[in-house]
């Protein structure tokens, strides 16, 4: 039983190494595995909770909890509509009744090709560029009906490959803490002495640091 | 550090205007996200300034600041930082970058444009407070700002701010990027924590009221807003003095608000404080300049989704949270939604219920059951599918989940008195309540547009069989 | 969770509807009220459990200084100066509200549901609700029910999503395999895809769901509440002694339910206690006499009492007899049966151990500890079976302990427990090596000896000799003299039977022969002067013929007794065999008489837990056919051999126990047996008021037996060709209570020998193989599973599962069980 191939596998550990309890690692992990295959699989859920120190029923429970999290295989583009006041006062319901209209389903399905799944999102931030939608998490901004039928013309042309990742991938940037710039993260329950610099004050050197 | 694939387009929404400029003054460039920048302006002197005052002395310029929390509440911050109880280690920081609030954009562009700014303003809340780990949570949807904020911390890190020693003192501390997956709750602060230990996001029970009692594993752990923490930098830099320059004394220094809906120029705008009225802020002609179509204003949300409304009569109401809340609703998260004369209440009501009782965590049964319960009516009432008595059952439902007066704006042409906002509640945290307050303030100020909807009469009930009639 | 026994604590001045009430520092609103008599409802709270303030039904008004205000008082800890209003009308709104929101989602289908009757959503909507829904809305829809374990049904419909059962799986059992899934109006409880709600505890969760969401498949459409006759009893599957109302109707048993016992249960049950009762109405229970047909050995013929009585009593007179058993027994059953062996039959050979205990003697006069000692210890020293699955309840409360840090569990075992991901340290233990590891892990922290320490001992593997423990025991009194022992012997009434005297060694009352004798000549007329064997001495004395009539009361040696090569010679080796019990098991259809026994909740009497607590049995239905109690048994033999026990009812026995029996003359009066006996309304008190005067007033009233550990032994080394067995009981396994329960025999596994993955791919095997286990008993077949908790040289066995026993391989003269295995 192995989900994750070696890069991600590592990459899991190293992200569970960096909270205190490895738990706290449940999302983060949840987000590698839909990264990795799109969805979350069975598999997926039952190594993850080997990795927190959980059970295969409080991954599914705290993943379904979320709504990014997928359960079933999703469209390689999921288009999120924002439908919540912002947006809807200036045409969202317009723009989600079109959408389902052009790629003949329903929001919450997904197109017998495979390629799209469309929701109705709810308030996605950018409520000053009414109606918006995401795809794959990445924004546009202001768009028409016609942007929207431009947008899925370019999709299945494969035009916005470098724009837009496939569903799963989130920040296509990862953070890597240094080894040797890592302060490290340590059960609260072995740690319960302050901070160095709050007993003795801080102590700059004269010349500074940084770069 | 470059980015994979081609550039990400700039975040647009804001509008430069002639305030100063306090957390937004690097959005204009087009590498403001990158150390480079942010160095060539002023970066990263706060904390070596707060370095040098010592960790008491930093939190001490905080609270003289009264920095009050932008996420929602308007806590001021340093008194937060003091609610730590004394001799209780490790303490943790969290940063709430989970802006969700319907109308709220501004710690998204806080995080995508200038990330360094707010790495920096954790670094100075960490040192000042004992934090011995900061947990960045952005928001699951917010790729980009995920992106901008983990590329800005591998420079941070590789460049020594952040980590061990930074600066080359004896301050070390690790800064984690941790992103959700789409929750609203989660916002909430107990439920962002419980998010954080990879919990389903359901809010605590309060007592405690605050996490710095206990928060993440049981320890004490300052929440803070992004926008709160984005100004700390600034305040390192001039000193808590010139930052009570500007604004009030109780709500001092500037503030984003995004204004969406139906004005000419809907877009962020860094504003002062306090003294901004909401008449400056839509019809000014620096910054929304009046209604689309020179429309007439019906209404808006000063605050959030979660506010109650205001019209025209409160317009010249400033943005000061006390007066907003005596008024019958709250500044919250610095969103305005503003609703032309053209706009359909009950169907803007709807979305707003509907918005809150879908993100119900689930907790609560007034809020499990009686958000969805709302929405059902009020859907039956848009659609025309709604009786005589269902008006009443939405406010009954909704006194169930909000028991005694409810706020509401006061207003003399309309009759109304203020009932001073926050309201009482049967739940743990504000969505139960919110999914009601739409429903409360829409059918307050202008039932009529729902009786108008009204097409069925209730089922009479069958007399006595054999009585009289 | 909020322990009911708020012992020394400081009182709070709070009103309730203007009445001032009592209450204590830190207790929550809701408890408070409650105990006041002041009952405010509620769906989620759990006086067990942390409130978590979900389904706000508990909303009351309170004013704490700042005004009235509703809160929730699962979640309000009593402050001096409260002001409470349960009856205002804003509370009564608040809980009407709640009522219909809980109501909106809610099928209604009371008619087919089995908590109707006893729902607290049918009776609080009745007390505190609305009267009329106004929901017109299609309801929320699942399918219902679906099964989410072997044993649990889950109706999702029904459910008001309390958190009561996830919270029970996760903070209480630790077994969090089922959970909230999805959000909002969608939340649902669910276990994972496949991985079914397999806890030993799951029970629980149907009990104190609020409403009929969950149910259990033994219960299910079986009786509706009001048909239910109920009485309070002592669970008796193992001997934590868990509080336990036993429910039947038309005579039948249908259900168990907890009580909360604060010193022992908290209100939990194990499933197997909880659903055991299926066996004591098992239609393969005993219901006749039988004797061996004479012209087949194999079989057995029903018969009528006069002649098994009578050819049971040819076989005890003037023969050389060993009892075997007892531990199924009642207080006053074992009392009358030690009685019968020392003044009728006049024989010390009686032991209600099976060769798989301790020495009674150490246990008798070991400084005893609670379990709530141990539960609040510095630390408590594990050195014993796997609680989890020989006392589950124990292990609930230690694991409960532990995780509140409220204790710190140390345990030295030869091979992982239920307790090793609780415990503070675990250490690995050679089998054989018990004393010298327990030895080496107070040398390596000292800080282990000081403080409160509670140990737990018992025997955690049955392929080593129990020498091992007493070393071990003896290391610890040297080394840790203040330290107090809760002993973890399993079967039900085991402590019960060595306080009454089934021991070689012991006279009733924990006092040894040579001490006691005086006492009991003079209470008894007569004690044996032989010394007596105990069942491994008796059944080496049976194999070579020195005893004639072996009784099995209520035992089973062929699966019990950890030897089955010894247990077959020496049944081969006796002319005649007496069984007495409830079932014909193995070792029964081996007898040439059978007693058939009444059995659980088909007589009344007391019991004793493994801390001493003497708790009372009730009585509710009738024994099948024409079963006896086994006092009675015991009396009618006595009278066919001539004596006379002067025992004519249970309540004799108690009176008689109270006086004769030296460690319970002055029991506080919660041991006392007669208190609950009266307490309890049940069994058949004697009725004859007459003033107990003791017996033997003139003499000193023996002192309880001391006991010396014995000396370290050598350790002998290791053969460093073979692996070392270890021998341990799972919950579930062929003895009768789980086997004669259909609804949870299944879930007994069936045998085989876990062993070490890297051992296995040593002899190139894989899982499910087959192996040849070969000891210096003999050579059988097993498949393997492979178990990387395990060390290596070390291999682990069942003792009785479905398949083959350990016992084929164990030879109770060795020190340790060394085995081969070989490939078929």
């Amino acid at each position: 039983m192995s989900f994750f191939n070696d890069e991600n596998r590592k990459l899991a550990d190293e992200i569970v190494a960096r909270y205190p309890r490895r738990r706290s690692a449940m999302i983060p992990l949840l987000h590698l595995a839909q990264e990795q295959a799109g969805w979350i699989t069975q598999d997926a859920m039952q190594e993850i909770a080997s990795l927190v120190d959980s059970t295969p029923a409080e991954v599914l429970g705290t993943g379904s909890f979320y709504e990014m999290f997928k359960f079933h295989e999703v469209g390689k583009y999921v288009i999120n509509i924002c439908g919540t006041m912002s947006c809807q006062l200036l045409g969202a319901d317009d723009l989600i009744h079109h959408a389902e209209e052009r790629l003949g389903v329903k929001a919450g399905g997904t197109t017998s090709d495979g390629m799209f799944t469309l929701e109705r999102a709810e308030c996605q931030a950018a409520c000053t560029e009414a109606p918006t939608l995401q795809i794959n998490y990445r924004y546009k901004y202001r768009v028409s009906t016609t942007d929207f039928d431009r947008l899925v013309d370019q999709l299945a042309a494969g035009a916005l490959v470098d724009e837009i990742p496939q569903h799963g991938v989130l920040a296509r940037v990862r953070q890597s803490i240094p080894t040797d710039r890592s302060v490290g993260a340590a059960d609260p329950a072995d740690e319960n002495e302050p901070p160095v610099w709050m007993i003795s004050g801080a102590q700059l050197r004269p010349e500074g640091g940084g770069a | 550090m470059t980015l994979r694939g081609t550039p990400i387009a700039r975040a647009p929404g804001f509008i430069a205007n002639d305030t100063p400029r306090i957390v937004t003054s690097r959005f204009e460039y087009d590498d403001s996200y990158s150390l480079d920048r942010y160095l060539a302006t002023g970066g990263y002197e706060g904390i070596r300034a707060a370095l040098a005052l010592g960790p008491e002395a930093t939190h001490g310029e905080v609270r003289d600041a009264t920095l009050l929390g932008r996420g929602g509440a308007g806590f001021p911050a340093g008194v937060k930082w003091g609610f730590c109880p004394p001799g209780v280690w490790p303490r943790y920081l969290v940063v709430n970058g989970d802006e969700s609030e319907p109308g709220t954009y501004k710690d998204r562009l806080l995080m995508e444009l200038d990330p360094h700014q707010l790495i920096e303003g954790c670094l100075i809340a960490c040192y000042a407070v004992g934090l011995s780990q900061c947990f960045l949570y952005v928001r699951g949807e917010m790729a980009v700002a995920q992106e901008r904020v983990a590329a800005a911390l591998n420079e941070a890190y590789a460049a020594g701010y952040v980590g061990k020693n930074i600066l080359g003192s004896n301050f070390s501390v690790d800064i984690v990027l941790h992103w959700g997956a789409g929750a609203y709750v989660v916002g909430e602060e107990t439920a962002l924590i419980e998010s954080l230990e990879g919990n389903r996001g359901m809010p605590r029970l309060k007592p405690p009221y605050f996490p710095a009692a206990v928060g993440l594993y049981g320890m004490p752990t300052i929440v803070n807003n992004v926008e709160t923490l984005a100004n700390l930098p600034w305040i390192m830099n001039n000193g808590a003095a010139a930052f009570t320059q500007i604004g009030t004394e109780s709500s001092p220094g500037t503030r984003m608000v995004a204004v969406s809906g139906h004005v000419k120029r809907p877009g962020v705008y860094e504003i002062v404080n306090g003294t901004t009225t909401f008449r400056d802020l839509i019809y000014g002609d620096d910054m929304c300049g009046g209604i689309r179509d020179d429309n007439d204003l019906k209404a808006f949300v000063p605050g959030g989704g979660s506010a109650p409304w205001f019209t025209e009569d409160q317009l010249d109401i400033p943005f000061e949270g006390r007066v907003a809340g005596s008024a019958g609703s709250m500044l919250g998260s610095g969103a305005v939604m503003v609703m032309d004369s053209t706009t359909d209440i009950p169907s803007a009501a709807l979305t707003l219920t509907r918005f809150y009782a879908h993100e119900s965590c689930g907790k609560c049964v007034p809020c499990r059951e009686g958000g969805s319960w709302l929405e059902k009516i009020l859907t039956r009432i848009v659609e025309g599918e709604g009786t005589n008595r269902d008006l009443e059952l939405l406010m009954e439902v909704g006194q169930t989940i909000c028991p005694g007066d409810f706020p509401h704006a006061s207003s003399e042409r309309l009759g109304l008195e203020a009932v001073p906002f926050p309201y009482q509640m049967t739940t743990i945290c504000f969505v139960g309540p919110s999914a009601f307050t739409p429903v409360h303030s829409a059918m307050t100020l202008f039932r009529d547009e729902f009786e108008a909807r009204i097409t069925k009469r209730d089922l009479i009930p069958v007399a006595v069989i054999g009585g009289e009639s | 969770m909020t322990d009911v026994n708020q012992s020394a604590s400081s009182t709070v001045a709070v009103t309730i509807n203007g009445v001032d009430i009592d209450a204590h520092q830190g207790e929550l609103l809701i408890a408070a009220a409650e105990r006041n008599g002041v009952y405010i409802p509620r769906f989620c709270y759990h006086p067990r459990m942390d409130p978590v303030g979900m389904c706000r039904q508990c909303l009351v008004e309170v004013d704490t200084g700042r005004g009235m205000a509703l809160q929730p008082s699962c979640m309000l800890t009593v402050s001096d100066g409260m002001q409470v209003d349960t009856e205002s009308e804003k509370t009564k709104r608040a809980q009407e509200g709640m009522l219909e929101l809980l109501l909106v989602n809610h099928p209604l289908d009371c008619p087919v549901c089995d908590k109707g009757g006893e729902c607290p959503l049918q009776d609080q909507t009745l007390a505190f609700g609305p009267g009329e829904s106004r929901m017109v809305e299609e309801k929320r829809h699942y399918e219902k029910p679906i099964p989410i374990s072997d044993i649990v049904f889950l109706d999702r419909e029904r459910c008001v999503l309390c958190d009561r059962c996830t919270r029970f799986a996760k903070d209480v059992a630790g077994d969090p395999l089922i959970s909230f899934m999805q959000r909002g109006n969608e939340t649902q409880v669910l276990t994972f895809p496949d991985d079914p709600f397999n806890s030993y505890f799951s029970g629980n969760t149907v009990q104190i769901c609020p409403v009929g969401a969950l149910t259990a498949k033994p219960y299910r459409f079986r009786a509706r509440p009001w048909d239910l006759e109920e009485v309070e009893s002592t669970c008796t599957t193992c001997s934590v002694g868990c509080g336990v109302a036993v429910q039947a109707s038309r005579n039948e048993l249908l259900r168990y339910q907890g009580v909360d016992v604060d010193e022992v249960n908290h209100g939990w049950l194990c499933d197997k206690g909880r659903f055991d009762f299926e066996s004591v109405s098992s239609a393969e229970r005993l219901r006749t006499p039988m004797l061996k047909n004479p012209d087949d050995a194999a079989e057995l013929v029903g018969t009528e009492w006069n002649s098994a009585l009578n050819a049971a009593a040819d076989a005890l007179r003037d023969r050389s007899v060993g009892i075997i058993g007892g531990a199924r027994l009642t207080n006053e059953d074992a009392y009358a049966w030690s009685k019968f062996a020392r003044t009728v039959v006049g024989t010390n050979n009686i032991d209600a151990q099976l060769a798989d205990g301790l020495d009674a003697t150490m246990i008798a006069s070991l400084p005893k500890a609670t379990i709530h000692d141990a539960c609040s210890a510095d630390t408590v020293l594990l050195i014993g079976p796997d609680l989890k699955e020989e006392l589950p309840v124990l292990f609930l409360r230690l694991r409960g302990a532990a995780e509140k840090r409220m204790t710190k569990i140390v345990e030295i075992t030869t091979a992982p427990t239920g307790l090793t991901r609780y415990a503070a340290e675990s250490h690995t233990s050679t089998p054989g090596a018990l004393a010298h590891d327990v030895s080496n892990v107070l040398d390596a922290d000292p800080s282990l000896t000081t403080g409160r320490v509670v140990v737990i001992v018992g025997r955690a593997n049955l392929a080593a000799s129990p020498s091992e423990v007493e070393e071990a025991v003896g290391v610890l009194q040297r080394r840790i003299p203040a330290a107090t022992y809760l002993p973890a012997l399993r079967r039900g009434n085991v402590m019960g039977a060595i306080d009454m005297g089934l021991t070689p060694d012991l006279l009733p009352g924990r006092v040894s022969l040579e001490v006691g004798r005086e006492w009991f000549e003079n209470a008894w007329g007569t004690v044996p002067d032989a010394a007596g064997l105990d069942t491994a001495g008796m059944l080496e004395a049976a194999s070579a013929g020195r005893i004639d009539t072996l009784v099995l009361l209520g035992a089973d040696p062929i699966v019990d007794v950890p030897d089955r090569d010894l247990v077959e010679r020496a049944l081969a080796g006796v002319s005649t065999i007496v069984a007495v019990d409830n079932f014909a098991t193995t070792s029964v259809r081996r007898a040439d008489i059978v007693l058939p026994a009444s059995g659980y909740a088909e007589k009344g009497g007391t019991t004793t837990n493994i801390e001493g607590r003497v708790s009372a049995l009730g009585q509710l239905v009738t024994p099948p056919g024409t079963a006896r109690a086994d006092w009675m048994i015991a009396a009618e033999l006595a009278y066919r051999l001539g004596g006379d026990l002067g025992l004519e009812s249970v309540g004799d026995i108690a009176a008689e126990i109270a006086t004769v029996v030296p460690s319970h003359l002055a029991p506080t009066p919660e041991l006392s047996p007669e208190t609950l006996l009266e307490e309890s309304d049940v069994g058949d008190t004697s009725d004859d008021d007459d003033e107990q005067v003791p017996v033997v007033p003139s003499i000193d009233v023996p002192a309880p037996a001391g006991w010396v550990a014995p000396a370290m032994s050598e350790m002998k080394p290791a053969d460093s060709y073979a692996l070392r067995l270890v021998a341990r009981r799972s919950l579930y396994d062929a003895a009768t209570a789980t086997a004669m329960s259909p609804s949870i025999a299944h879930l007994a596994e069936s045998a085989a020998i876990r062993i070490h993955s890297s051992e296995l791919a040593r002899l190139g095997l894989t899982a499910g193989d087959h192996v040849n286990v070969t000891s210096s008993k003999t050579t059988i077949a097993i498949p393997v599973a492979p178990d990387d908790s395990i060390s290596r040289g070390v291999v682990v066995m069942g003792v009785n599962q479905p398949g083959v026993g350990a016992g084929e391989l164990i030879d109770l003269r060795s020190a340790v069980t060394e085995i081969q295995l070989e490939t078929r």
